[in-house]
C-alpha cells in the first residue's frame, strides 16, 4: 500500500473496516433468509417473461401477484415455473400469459422432484446467463476496439422527460465530451412497485426507467460513440421498489452504471430496510456479474444533513456499503462510492477541508472508481458564483484523483439542464482537468496541517460512530437516525409486505451461478 | 462596430435617473446594457450569427453584439450577446402582494409569541406528492437551518415536525389532524409541467372537503412560487427564494395572533 498524504494510519482504516465488515455480515444474516416480490419478479425476467397484460400491468407482476395471493410465493416463483414447464411443457413467457388470461393455475398442479424442476429451468438460466454474460464482453471489446474517455469519467444527466428527445440530448453531451450519460428517472418512479413497459415521451423531471427506453438510449450511445470513438457508458438507477429488477433490465441491455445504494432507499425515500436491504443484495449481484458500476448515495447525506458536521458519516456509510457490495460478490473496481462537494461556500478554508476529504476516500478505497458529487445545496441561481464553486470542485477531483465525476451545472436549482448548460459545464471540467492534470503527483500535504488533521478526525470519528453501529446492528442505527439525521422503524416504511421468508424448497440458482462467475 | 475596452458612443440620451422610465444599467445610467445568451438550433455560420442579432433586436436591444458563439452539436449554436435595451418601465406604480408580517429573528418571534399566545404553535411541514426534494422543507423547518438562519424546530414556542418528501396529501391533512397544527407548511420543488400547481391545488380542496382550510394558516414555499401564486391558488402566504426560517416563523407567529384577536 502507498503511504497515505495525509498521514492516515492504515491500521486504523483496517480496523474500520472490520467493523463495517462485521456490520455487514448481521445484516447478511438476515438477507439469506429473505427474498422480496421485487426479487421474484428479477427471477421471472431472467426466465424471460416479459410483456403486459390487458391492463398493462407487467406480466412479472402477475405471475407473481398471483402467486402471492394463493399464499405460496415462500417457495418461490421458479418452483413454480420450473414445475409448470414439466406439467405443461409450454415456456415461462407462456405460462406468463395464460395466467393473465385466468386459464392456468400453476400453484395446483402435481409436484415434480425438486431436482427435475431445476432440470427444466436449466436451459432459460443458461440463456440469461449468457446474454448477460455478451452484453459484458460487448462492452469490453467497445473499449478494447473504440476506446473509453480517461479518468475522472464526465457524467452528465439528460432530464426532458422523452426518452426520444433525451437521445438528442445525450449525444450532443456525448459529442461535448461526456463519458457516462444518466437518464434522471420521472419523479416517484421509485415507489413503484412495477416498471412501466415500453418507450415513454411523458415524465415529471426525468424518464422513466424501462427496459425499452433503456434499448433506445443503447443503442443511440453506441452509435455517437463510434463516431466520437470512445465507449460512452450508460447510467440508470437501480433503487426503490424494483431495485433489482431495474438491475436485471440493465444486464440484459447492456447498461454500465447503475445508483444503486445499499441505504438510500430506506433514508430518502422511506422504504422498508427489510425490503431495501433484501432487494439491493440481489441487485447487487446482478450488477456485479454484469460489469456494472455501482453509484452509491452517500452524497445525498449532505443535503439534508450538514456537510462539515456530518462528513463521518459518508466515510462510515462507505465503508458499510463496501462491505455489502463485497458480500453481493461485487469487486472493488465496480464501485462507485459516493462523496460530495457540499459545504458552504462561506465557509473559511471549505476547500482545504474538501480537499482532505476526497484524498481521504481515495486512499481508504484505493480501487474504487469513486462517485464525486457536485455542489448542490449551496446553487443560489447565482450561476456566476455557481460556475466557480463547480471550477474548485472540479480541481479537487483531478487532485485526487476520483473516478466518475458528476459534473456540476451552473443551473443547478433552476432548471434540468438546457444543452449550453452542459456544453458550459464540460468546458469547465475540461479545462481545470487539463490545466492541473498532475497536480496531485506534485502536491505534498503540511504535516499535521490543516488538511492532514482534517482527514484523521473524519476517519477518527466514522470509526466511533461504526463503533457504535456494530455493538447493536445497522437495524436499530437506522430506527436511531445515525445517518443523514432521518429515523425510519425498522417495521414502517414502503414495501415491506413484499418481504417474505424462504421456505426450505425456495430455489434461486442465480445467487451462486453470479457471484460465482465473477470471481 | 467597435469591440474595444472603451466605449467612445456619444452619450445621446439622459443620463438622469427616472423611476418613470427605468431601464438596464451597465456602466452608465439609462445605457440599457444587457447580457443575453441562448442556443438557436441551427448550424453555426454567418446566416446564425445573423440571426441571433435580428432576435436580439426583435427583443428589443439595440447596438447589438454577438461576442461568442459555438456549436454545441451539430445544428444548434450557442451564443453571448449584448445589447441595449431599448424598453423602460414604471417603478413608480409598480404593486407586488406581499406577505404582510414584520420580519423578526428566532428570539423575536419565541418572545412575540409568548407574550401575545402564551402557547405553543404546531406546525407539520412536508414536500407533498411525488416530490422528492426536501432540499425547500428541510432549510425551514430542521433544527440547522440554512445559511445562518435556524429552522422552526429550533424555536423554542413551535413544535414542528418535517414529514419529509414525497407525502401524499391524505397523510399529509392526516399528521396535520392527529398533531391538532396551527399551520402548514408545503413545499414544491419539482415544477415540471406544473405538476406543482395540481398538487397545491388538490391540498386545498382536500383541505375544504375536511372543513379544515379556515382552521389552519397554510403556507406554501419553492423556489418557482411566488406569495401572489399561492394567494391565487387559495394559500394564505407563499414564499420564495430566499426566504428563510424567520420570515416564515414571523408570519405565522403574527398571523396566529392577529387571527386570534378577532
Amino acid at each position: 500500500m502507498k503511504a497515505s498524504k495525509l498521514g492516515l494510519d492504515f491500521q486504523k482504516v483496517a480496523h474500520a473496516k472490520g467493523l463495517a465488515k462485521s456490520i455487514s455480515d448481521d445484516v447478511q444474516s438476515f438477507v439469506d433468509n429473505y427474498s422480496t416480490v421485487a426479487v421474484e419478479r428479477t427471477l421471472c425476467r431472467l426466465m424471460g417473461i416479459d410483456d403486459i397484460d390487458a391492463n398493462e400491468v407487467p406480466l412479472p407482476n402477475v405471475l407473481v401477484d398471483f402467486i402471492k395471493e394463493k399464499g405460496m410465493l415462500k417457495h418461490g416463483v421458479l418452483f413454480f415455473i420450473g414445475n409448470a414447464i414439466i406439467e405443461t411443457g409450454l415456456s415461462p413467457q407462456e405460462i406468463a400469459e395464460k395466467t393473465a388470461l385466468g386459464e392456468l393455475d400453476i400453484t395446483t398442479m402435481p409436484i415434480n422432484d425438486i431436482e427435475k424442476i431445476k432440470q427444466s429451468l436449466q436451459p432459460f438460466v443458461n440463456s440469461s446467463i449468457e446474454k448477460i454474460s455478451n452484453n459484458r464482453k460487448r462492452r469490453e471489446n467497445y473499449i478494447q476496439t473504440i476506446g473509453e474517455g480517461s479518468k475522472p469519467y464526465l457524467y452528465v444527466i439528460v432530464a426532458t422527460g422523452n426518452i426520444y428527445e433525451d437521445v438528442v440530448q445525450a449525444q450532443a453531451a456525448a459529442r461535448q465530451g461526456a463519458d457516462i450519460i444518466a437518464v434522471i428517472r420521472t419523479t416517484g418512479q421509485s415507489l413503484l412497485d412495477f416498471v412501466p413497459y415500453g418507450a415513454t415521451t411523458e415524465g415529471f423531471g426525468g424518464t422513466f426507467a424501462t427496459q425499452e427506453n433503456f434499448r433506445i438510449m443503447r443503442s443511440a450511445l453506441d452509435e455517437v460513440g463510434e463516431e466520437v470513438g470512445r465507449y460512452i457508458r450508460l447510467c440508470n438507477y437501480c433503487s426503490g421498489l424494483c431495485m433489482p429488477e431495474i438491475a436485471v433490465m440493465g444486464a440484459l441491455e447492456g447498461l454500465d452504471v447503475m445508483l444503486n445504494d445499499a441505504l438510500y432507499g430506506i433514508l430518502f425515500r422511506d422504504i422498508n430496510m427489510q425490503r431495501t436491504l433484501v432487494d439491493q443484495y440481489f441487485s447487487r449481484i446482478i450488477n456485479g456479474f454484469a460489469g456494472v458500476i455501482i453509484n452509491t448515495g452517500e452524497d445525498n447525506y449532505l443535503t439534508t444533513a450538514d456537510a462539515f458536521d456530518e462528513a463521518h458519516t459518508v466515510l462510515a456509510s462507505d465503508l458499510i456499503n463496501e462491505q455489502l457490495a463485497f458480500a453481493a460478490g461485487l469487486p472493488e473496481e465496480q464501485m462507485g462510492l459516493g462523496h460530495a462537494f457540499e459545504m458552504t461556500p462561506d465557509l473559511e478554508n471549505g476547500f482545504l477541508y474538501e480537499l482532505a476529504q476526497a484524498q481521504m476516500t481515495r486512499e481508504i478505497f484505493p480501487n474504487a472508481p469513486l462517485k464525486y458529487m457536485p455542489p448542490t445545496k449551496f446553487m443560489t441561481g447565482n450561476i456566476f458564483r455557481g460556475h466557480v464553486q463547480d471550477a474548485l470542485f472540479n480541481a479537487i477531483s483531478i487532485w485526487t484523483g476520483q473516478g466518475l465525476q458528476l459534473l456540476g451545472m451552473m443551473t443547478e436549482a433552476i432548471h434540468t439542464p438546457f444543452m449550453s448548460d452542459r456544453y458550459l459545464s464540460i468546458e469547465n471540467a475540461k479545462y481545470v482537468f487539463n490545466n492541473m492534470k498532475n497536480i496531485g503527483d506534485e502536491v505534498e500535504y503540511k504535516k499535521d496541517g490543516i488538511i492532514q488533521q482534517r482527514a484523521q478526525k473524519v476517519l477518527n470519528d466514522a470509526t466511533d460512530l461504526l463503533e457504535k453501529i456494530e455493538k447493536e446492528s445497522l437495524f436499530e442505527a437506522l430506527e436511531k437516525g445515525l445517518f443523514a439525521d432521518i429515523k425510519r422503524p425498522k417495521n414502517g416504511g414502503k414495501g415491506l409486505a413484499g418481504v417474505f421468508e424462504k421456505d426450505v424448497q425456495y430455489y434461486n440458482p442465480f445467487i451462486t451461478l453470479m457471484k460465482g462467475e465473477n470471481k | 462596430m467597435s469591440g474595444g475596452l472603451y466605449s467612445m458612443d456619444k452619450k445621446e440620451f439622459s443620463t438622469e435617473l427616472n423611476l418613470k422610465e427605468v431601464k438596464p444599467y451597465g456602466d452608465t445610467m439609462n445605457d440599457g446594457k444587457t447580457q443575453i445568451s441562448f442556443t438557436l438550433p441551427v448550424p453555426c455560420n454567418d446566416e446564425s450569427i445573423e440571426a441571433a442579432k435580428l432576435l436580439l433586436k426583435k427583443m428589443g436591444f439595440e447596438n447589438t453584439q454577438v461576442v461568442f458563439y459555438k456549436e454545441l452539436t451539430e445544428g444548434f449554436t450557442f451564443f453571448n450577446c449584448y445589447g441595449n435595451c431599448t424598453h423602460t418601465v414604471d417603478y413608480t406604480t409598480i404593486h407586488v402582494p406581499k406577505v404582510e408580517s414584520n420580519k423578526m429573528d428566532m428570539h423575536e418571534t419565541d418572545d412575540y409569541i409568548k407574550q401575545n399566545l402564551g402557547r405553543k404553535i404546531v406546525v407539520v411541514g412536508a414536500s407533498t406528492g411525488t416530490d422528492a426534494h426536501t432540499v425547500g422543507i428541510d432549510a425551514i423547518m430542521n433544527m440547522k437551518g440554512y445559511a445562518g438562519h435556524y429552522g422552526i424546530e429550533r424555536y423554542e414556542m413551535f413544535e414542528a415536525l418535517n414529514m419529509g418528501s414525497q407525502v401524499p396529501n391524505e397523510e399529509f391533512i392526516a399528521k396535520a389532524i392527529e398533531m391538532k397544527a396551527d399551520a402548514l407548511l408545503v413545499s414544491q420543488t419539482v415544477t415540471q409541467k406544473d405538476v406543482h400547481i395540481k398538487n397545491l391545488v388538490e391540498l386545498v380542496e382536500m383541505l375544504e372537503a375536511e372543513g379544515l382550510r379556515d382552521k389552519v394558516i397554510l403556507c406554501c414555499g419553492g423556489p418557482r412560487l411566488s406569495h401572489e401564486l399561492a394567494k391565487e391558488l387559495g394559500y394564505d402566504a407563499g414564499f420564495s427564494m430566499n426566504s428563510y426560517a424567520d420570515d416564515v416563523a414571523s408570519y405565522i407567529a403574527q398571523e396566529m395572533v392577529k387571527r386570534n384577536s378577532k
